[in-house]
């Protein structure tokens, strides 16, 4: 890639074309960094204003800052109680889905029997059936199994939905890791699980880690499930929080804005320090195949 | 050569399995690849396999998801949703998304991966910047951009305003001809930094030294681009495609926050429209009906693309 720009930029006919291009780059690049980053930006400054403020100068600093946006939600035990009801999801799904995964994966990648393309491919045919829009059938059987109201009515059929990417992933991984490691361990006595448990798991570790990351982001954010299966109010997320609150707050912008800030900031944060994984998991899994 | 290879190959095929299976029995065996099957098959039959399953059997019923479902009607919900001339247009917006984003979003991401994936001095700044809005929750986002097109004071018509003196704030959701564009630039928004970093991926396993000797053979940039890098790119491009189409027809949580399928179900699309009329109004058997119709429409274009776009891809990989 290096020589290749290389033999662009350093053409030595032309070197003014080579500002020319940069230019054009860096200008296309920042008009499309500001239009990402001004909600984001509007939104996290719009928490410390009015609505007054917020309309007339939305990109302005707020001329005294409206502390009272954000020490009236954090002061409030709703919005604690709402954290812990999705730090419990998050948990519970992440765990469990990197558990069944695993072990799926291991499966697909490193035994040998009958049948095992076929029983593979049973498990990533559910790739086709986001729960975006396999939510009623969802919600129907969750009703069956008297799981509404219940942390997991929520947590299995997101564990569900989140094992045919994890599995997929995970056995790409687990399929480069070279076979002689697998002869050495059992040469040396190792059981099945003991080449599993202290061999595969520990070499596995960024693709455990996308996983632990994607399935993280996808059970923070999920709205429609615990919609419909936890009717309980004091059991919701946050992402029911916000709409519950913007509903009640809805014309005082300030608020919700940091209401919004307060979810805003950690996921960037978490994506600042998360990034690496989630790449590796979206484009490692699929893209080496 | 080959002579010194062929017999070390043998070796590691007769002793690997022989390494594998001494200690354990055959029913051993399969007794560890049950137990490692067991908790996943579980929640993945009981919480995925099962409901679609069961969707269908009642998708051919009058049910309101109380009671007893005995009330068979065959095809009648099926017959009912094709039409219903608001089902029918929710499959036309969840179709001109699914356009919309192939022709506009996935060009934008190839173009801003050929930028930020080459040695662009701050690409990665550029790079982590675009990518970002992909962790941030769709419930989040939409109320952002609920903000953005407020009537009132939003920051588009703030904006706008400032920039053309004279110009007339706009309901930017609430216009029925410009909603569903309001949110596909949204969902736009949103994703393109997925295919970017896509895109980008699939850019560093192209060897670069093909380009290179393209262009020490007189090719020009949009040369070496048109017939050297577009078509070492057609994996990731083929996969983009199948990913952006499959994401476009299950949008639902942005439009459904944004506009709840309003003005006047002018961005309904397909899964709001199950959600407004199965679940919403008690017709858990006609929104299994709508249901089965967004699995096979999905199904459908899923089995065709791999058998015949993407089957080249997957030949390697098994």
């Amino acid at each position: 890639m290096a020589e290749a720009l290389a033999a662009i930029t350093s053409s030595p006919r032309a070197p003014y074309r080579r500002w020319l291009s940069r230019g054009f780059q860096y200008l296309v690049l920042t008009a499309l960094a500001f239009l990402v980053l001004g909600p984001i930006l509007t939104a996290v400054l719009g928490g410390l204003k009015t609505t007054g403020e917020l309309f007339a100068e939305p990109f302005g600093l707020p001329t005294i800052p409206r502390w009272e946006n954000y020490t009236d939600i954090i002061t409030g035990e709703l919005f604690w109680r709402q954290l812990l009801n999705s730090a419990i999801i998050v948990t519970g799904t992440v765990s469990l889905t990197l558990m069944t995964s695993a072990l799926l994966a291991f499966v697909f990648s490193r035994l040998v029997f009958t049948g095992r393309e076929l029983l593979f491919n049973f498990f990533t045919l559910g790739l086709l059936f986001p729960v975006t829009i396999a939510f009623l059938p969802v919600f129907i059987q969750v009703r069956q199994l008297g799981l509404i109201d219940s942390y997991f009515g929520v947590i299995l059929p997101l564990v569900a939905f989140g094992i045919p990417g994890s599995t997929l992933i995970l056995r790409g991984f687990f399929r480069a890791i070279p076979s002689e490691l697998e002869d050495a361990a059992y040469i040396d006595g190792c059981s099945t699980l003991g080449f599993f448990w202290y061999v595969l798991l520990p070499l596995a570790r960024p693709a455990l880690g996308a996983i632990v990351v994607l399935q993280t982001i996808v059970s923070w954010n999920e709205y429609f499930l615990p919609l419909l299966i936890l009717t309980d109010d004091s059991k919701w997320p946050l992402t029911l929080g916000i709409m519950q609150f913007q509903g009640q707050y809805g014309t005082d912008w300030g608020r919700v804005m940091a209401f919004v800030s307060l979810l805003l900031v950690p996921a960037v944060l978490f994506y600042i320090l998360t990034q690496k994984y989630i790449v590796t998991g979206l484009t490692g899994g699929e893209l080496k195949g | 050569m080959a002579s010194r290879s062929t017999p070390r190959f043998r070796f590691t095929q007769r002793e690997r399995p022989a390494a594998n299976e001494r200690p354990r029995t055959r029913t051993e065996q399969l007794l560890t690849i049950g137990l490692f099957v067991l908790p996943g098959a579980a929640i993945y039959t009981l919480f995925l396999v099962f409901p679609i399953v069961q969707a269908s059997y009642f998708s051919l019923h009058d049910w309101n998801g109380l009671g007893p479902v005995t009330d068979f009607i065959g095809l009648g919900n099926f017959e009912r949703a094709f039409q219903h001339d608001v089902f029918v247009n929710s499959v036309i917006h969840s179709l001109t998304i699914m356009s919309l984003s192939l022709a506009i979003q996935l060009p934008l991401a190839i173009m801003l991966a050929l930028m930020v994936g080459r040695k662009l001095p701050g690409r990665m700044i550029y790079r982590s910047i675009f990518f970002m809005p992909y962790v941030f929750s769709e419930v989040v986002t939409a109320i952002i951009w609920l903000f953005v097109y407020n009537p009132g004071g939003g920051m588009l018509n703030t904006v706008l305003s400032s920039i053309f003196p004279g110009y007339v704030p706009q309901g930017w959701l609430a216009n029925r001809d410009i909603a569903l564009l309001a949110v596909f630039f949204v969902i736009t928004w949103k994703y393109f930094g997925l295919h970017m970093i896509l895109y980008m991926a699939g850019l560093q396993s192209i060897n670069s030294e093909v380009e290179e000797s393209a262009r020490i053979d007189g090719a020009n940039e949009l040369q070496v681009l048109r017939y050297i890098t577009l078509p070492l790119l057609a994996p990731t491009i083929r996969l983009s495609v199948y990913l952006s189409v499959l994401g476009s027809l299950n949008q639902f949580v942005l439009v459904w926050v944004l506009t709840t399928g309003g003005p006047a179900n002018a961005t309904q699309v397909m899964a709001s429209y199950m959600y407004r009329f199965g679940v919403k109004s008690f017709n858990l058997g006609y929104g299994s009906a709508v249901a089965v119709i967004i699995f096979v429409i999905s199904l459908i274009f899923s089995i065709g693309y791999q058998r015949t776009i993407m089957r080249r891809d997957y030949a390697g990989s098994v």
